[in-house]
């Protein structure tokens, strides 16, 4: 089963496409059935190229080089891992855009084992400059996103979840963070899917929670001015991909203010288990009792 | 240092391409990666693309995957009045646009940023799939690779795919200079011809020979000529 995210990715996708004549959507295979009706209304621009993820990149690059918007569409390993190197040259470097979207997200795939999960992704794609990242809790954040993303040319990530939150948390058309609760004893910085789990961690905590739906850029105003309400900067950052992830970002933006930082997220080590996305987050410390026992302790030391 | 008196006047011919070489090393008998191409880079420029220094969007694109050994490149680029001779002397320094492997984002008439081998024939493949898509049927996309680039993976994936995607605009000419490491059994032409590709192989120093296979009709399918030469060759 796609998942809701990925199922409006298809719909969304094949309805811009009736819009956008420059618009193109290229896969490896992975979702290509997904477009199946688009393909058949534009044959020319609805492109799956195999099992062949260099290629993807490089198509996109191409593409692109002859005044197209392309999409380029898989799973996150095999989209940003395994072809990186392209992503560096054949967008980057070329100093042309394109929208990757991913599927998977860290574990999503909980069963499928490393091959099929990619919590470094934002972590490799934040090496690379001009990046906007967009982890969406919602299907409609997803949508808004990619609705914007196809009037660019700039490169674009749209990291898509099985994971979701209850109800979409960010206003359209506002990328940067928003404050869904404010409390005076630390900052957290809740990014996409983990929305609803942070904030039933910090459940009667003292603590503002931001949301995140667009990680790159960083939302270094928004934070800071958070910060100035308070009277220590104590920074939490919640992120349902690599930990640590963000943490040079924060770094940055607080380089005038002592702070202290603690960093949620998938662990460097693997997971060797399968079972479900859920259990996948526990064993991480990302479901929200693990975050509360983590968050309450770096508040009390 | 005194101002020289320019060595060669437009037109530039072949003829003149090794005094422009000779301003980026300061040797008439110039590299060897750049000599494996320039007899094919001037017949392209000189014989077969559709470029002028004014970029039009239905004009032939050029990708050159192999970045390397890149001053025939820009030697034949500043006889066809895309860079301005003098700037050649200024190649490999900090503030020039003539880097040791060309970038597009600096260099005009250069249509890919390459160096890293097996990036040119990806990016054509969506380059050609991008102008159909965009019905501008004239255009060729034209790909230079060598031999020992195709080593890299990358690169037959996207030879798999442009035949069988129909990508009849798409060509390529490797400069064969047998300096594959494990060599090519059967020719390199072999890997393209099992999959749907059209090939020839000419002798590299041909200049008609050369125009000849690189402008034979639409076969309706994609098109590879190898442009055989024989030389040594190192490794960097």
């Amino acid at each position: 089963m796609p998942g809701a995210m990925r199922e409006r990715f298809a719909e969304v996708t094949t309805d811009l496409l009736g819009s956008h004549e420059r618009l193109s959507v290229v896969t490896a295979d992975l979702s290509a059935r997904l477009f199946d009706e688009a393909r058949a209304a534009h044959p020319d621009r609805v492109i799956n190229l195999g099992i062949r993820e260099q290629l993807l990149i490089g198509v996109a690059g191409g593409l692109a080089l002859a005044g197209m918007r392309p999409i380029a569409h898989s799973f996150a390993p095999f989209l940003i891992e395994r072809p990186f190197e392209q992503i560096k040259l054949d967008l980057n470097h070329q100093g042309v855009g394109a929208i990757l979207v991913s599927a998977g997200a860290s574990y999503d795939i909980a069963g499928g084992g490393r091959t099929h999960q990619s919590p470094g992704d934002v972590a490799l794609l934040s090496t690379l400059p001009g990046w906007t990242i967009h982890v969406p809790g919602h299907p409609d954040e997803a949508e808004a996103q990619l609705r914007a993303a196809v009037r660019g040319d700039d490169p674009v990530y749209l990291r898509l979840s099985n994971q979701s939150n209850a109800r979409p948390l960010a206003p359209v058309g506002r990328p940067g963070f928003h404050v869904l609760r404010r409390g005076g004893a630390a900052t957290v910085l809740a990014v996409g899917p983990l929305a609803d789990s942070v904030l039933a961690a910090t459940e009667g905590l003292d603590v503002t929670v931001l949301y995140a739906a667009t990680v790159r850029p960083f939302d270094t105003a928004t934070l800071r001015a958070v910060l100035a309400d308070q009277p220590e900067a104590n920074v939490v950052l919640a992120e349902p991909y690599l930990a640590g992830t963000s943490a040079a970002e924060v770094a940055e933006a607080l380089v005038d203010r002592p702070h202290r930082l603690l960093s949620l997220g998938v662990a460097r080590d693997e997971v060797r288990g399968y079972g479900t996305p859920r259990q996948h987050a526990i064993a991480h410390g990302l479901g929200s009792a693990g975050m509360r026992l983590r968050i309450t302790r770096f508040l009390a030391a | 240092m005194t101002t020289a008196t320019r060595p060669v006047r437009a037109p530039y011919r072949f003829a003149d391409l090794p005094a422009l070489m000779a301003r980026m090393t300061g040797d008439e008998k110039h590299a060897l990666a750049a000599s494996s191409t320039l007899d094919v880079l001037w017949v392209l420029y000189d014989r077969v693309l559709r470029v002028t220094p004014e970029p039009a969007e239905d004009r032939d694109r050029f990708y050159l995957s192999k970045g390397h050994g890149p001053m025939a490149y820009y030697a034949v680029l500043a006889a066809k009045g895309f860079l301005d001779p003098d700037e050649l002397d200024t190649f490999g320094s900090f503030r020039s646009r003539l880097g040791h492997h060309p970038d597009r984002m600096l260099v005009p008439g250069v249509e890919i940023s390459s160096g890293s081998l097996g990036h040119g024939l990806p990016l054509a493949v969506g380059t050609a799939l991008g102008l159909r898509a965009r019905d501008l049927d004239e255009p060729r996309v034209w790909v230079l690779l060598g031999d020992g680039e195709l080593d890299e993976g990358s690169n037959h994936e996207a030879i798999a795919y442009a035949a069988r995607a129909g990508l009849d605009r798409l060509r390529v000419v490797v400069i064969d200079n047998h300096s594959a490491t494990q060599g090519w059994p059967g020719g390199l032409e072999a890997r393209f011809a099992v999959e749907g590709w059209a090939t020839a192989r000419v002798d590299g120093r041909d200049h008609a020979a050369l125009a000849a296979a690189m402008n034979a009709p639409e076969s309706g399918r994609p098109t590879v000529v190898v442009a055989d030469v024989d030389e040594p060759f190192d490794h960097h």
